[in-house]
């Protein structure tokens, strides 16, 4: 009898990594396989005109944040690829500050609607989710651009006499961002909402707090796993954005995602640009493992 | 409380005045672009007037045309592959008890939701230079084995979520009239399963079809897609030839997302 169960499971077992062989094989080949070559092109010495060399060398790690003076040779932190790290992470915070704030009430105010509409009012959040992120990137520069509607509006009625410069600044990348990424914030913080049990805001309300109380002491600490996952929704495409920054920030407002891409073009130092690929992959699961520690200690303290 | 007529427990001051502001927000750089691609004149800023122009000039656009085509077949083929391996992958992750490995699988089949898409592009880059050096082959089959690949955790999660809400009683009364496995599958499971099917692969149809990182990465010279069609000429002049363009990917977008919205409320 043992035998025969012993059998049995073989076989289940045989056939579902059957069935999984096609699905793992194209990943390996296309995802996960160029990813640790990524890895090993990283600690290999740059070609001449692109590609690499064969042979080990540690520079694209050491230039990932140091560089050599060319003159006197001393070490010194890279002023240029510093400046690109701490704009990414400023803007992608900033991003992620001002979808919350936009995503917040939006997300509440859809959660409060008769449970009819709110499937319509989601529906109006995932559209432009799904429509291309180019496209509503460049939306985005027609409205603000110096010939674009908001500065000729603003000339018609006489408010500015020159059009102001929006495009291609730290600023019109942070708008950019903020338009494509806050249906991510929305989305998860909804979920939240959903769920949340009014019978607590009312009792909140019986022992006489004000709104503002009930928001802050009971309404945000029930929905904080929402707006963490949110917030990781919105931070980690922000970091490596690449779109966004290279349409609104027209090459002079670099990114990291830009910064990466530049390696690969008029820089020709694959193994730096693998470096500072694996340097962001790092970045992005260290974020989204806290936010996996942070959910699962909510839900223990929860549950 | 009941003294304060009509006092909404509900309400929070400022709210619902931020979430229209939102929804305006949203919509008004959309509509706006889209309002300009039926511009007579040349400008997206200043309105001269309803006209086709900048379809007709896009219909004729050589370039247009050949970039349309080529966005189609590897949407078409990637969303074929990555539905048909989601599905088998589907099938064998579901309705199990935890096997040795789920972890590693799970993980593999997400992979492309939570590498950032610029590393995916540069690794593929890295890894098909070396392939078109060894075979010297560089065609539009790198673009839709990448495709394909990215495609599959947006197919999986559809179809998945179709396999777990369904009734498991039917296919066990398949097996105890001595049904086979593949018949069960076929006369049982696939139809009840069908509509997830659909959802996935119209996710995967919509997410190739708006690639751009990726793409711009892996194509060779000569094989842009529309999306990097687009993205190369925001370096000239723009014209509303771009926003007719653009209409007509937001208007399969949305359609989509509706058939695939519809699709997702069929009950079991």
């Amino acid at each position: 009898m043992a035998d025969l169960s012993q059998r049995e499971a073989r076989r289940v077992s045989r056939v579902r990594w059957m069935l999984l062989a096609p699905a793992l094989v194209l990943l390996v080949f296309a995802a996960s396989g160029p990813l640790l070559i990524t890895l090993v092109y990283s600690f290999l010495t740059a070609g001449d005109y692109g590609g690499v060399e064969w042979s080990l060398s540690s520079d694209a790690w050491f230039n990932v944040f140091m560089q050599r003076d060319i003159f006197d040779d001393t070490l010194g932190f890279s002023d240029a690829h510093l400046s690109i790290f701490w704009r990414s992470v400023k803007l992608s915070l900033m991003t992620t500050l001002a979808c919350i704030f936009f995503g917040f009430p939006t997300a509440y105010f859809i959660a409060t609607r008769p449970k009819k509409q709110r499937d319509f009012w989601m529906l109006l959040i995932i559209i432009p989710f799904w429509t291309n992120l180019l496209i509503r990137t460049f939306a985005i520069v027609e409205l603000i651009r110096n010939e674009g509607t908001v500065n000729t509006v603003l000339m018609a009625l006489g408010v500015i006499d020159e059009p102001i410069q929006m495009l291609y600044t730290e600023f019109s990348i942070a708008v950019g961002m903020v338009y494509v990424y806050l249906p991510l914030m929305v989305l998860p913080l909804y979920a939240s909402m959903e769920r949340l049990d009014f019978s607590l805001v009312e009792a909140g309300y019986d022992l006489y707090a004000t709104r503002l109380k009930v928001l802050r002491r009971v309404i945000l600490p029930l929905v904080k796993p929402g707006v963490i996952a949110g917030s990781i929704l919105v931070f980690v495409p922000s970091l490596g954005a690449y779109v966004t920054p290279r349409v609104l920030g027209g090459g002079n407002q670099l990114m990291l995602g830009n910064l990466i891409e530049l390696q690969f073009g008029q820089g020709r130092n694959w193994p730096l640009g693998a470096a500072l690929s694996i340097t962001l992959l790092a970045i992005v699961m260290v974020a989204l493992l806290t936010y996996v520690r942070a959910v699962g200690n909510e839900e223990v303290k929860h549950g | 409380m009941a003294e304060q007529k009509g006092f909404n427990i509900r309400r929070q001051t400022g709210f619902a005045t931020l979430a229209v502001a939102c929804f305006v927000l949203l919509y008004l750089p959309i509509l706006l672009l889209v309002a300009y691609s039926f511009n007579s004149g040349s400008s997206i800023a200043i309105w001269e007037g309803f006209s086709w122009r900048w379809y007709q000039s896009a219909w004729e656009n050589e370039l247009v045309q050949e970039a349309t085509v080529r966005s189609l077949v590897i949407a078409v083929w990637a969303s074929l592959i990555s539905t048909t391996v989601a599905v088998l992958a589907a099938l064998a992750t579901t309705r199990t008890r935890k096997f040795r490995g789920q972890g590693a699988v799970f993980a593999m089949i997400n992979q492309p939701l939570m590498v950032p898409e610029i590393v995916t592009a540069v690794a593929l880059l890295i890894f098909f230079a070396m392939i078109k050096v060894a075979t010297g082959y560089s065609g539009l089959l790198y673009l839709v084995i990448a495709h394909s690949a990215f495609c599959i955790p947006f197919a999986y999660l559809p179809i998945r979520a179709r396999l777990q809400g369904m009734d498991l009683s039917l296919e066990q009364a398949a097996a105890d009239l001595y049904a086979t496995p593949f018949q069960a599958f076929r006369r049982i499971t696939l139809p009840q399963l069908w509509p997830g099917i659909l959802a996935g692969a119209m996710l995967a149809f919509v997410i190739s079809l708006d690639d751009v990182v990726i793409t711009e990465f892996v194509k060779s010279a000569g094989q842009d897609t529309l999306p990097t069609y687009m993205l190369g000429q925001l370096r000239r002049v723009i014209t509303p030839e771009i926003n007719a363009i653009s209409t007509v990917l937001i208007g399969i977008s949305v359609t989509m997302v509706i058939g695939f919205t519809l699709l997702s409320k069929i009950r079991n």
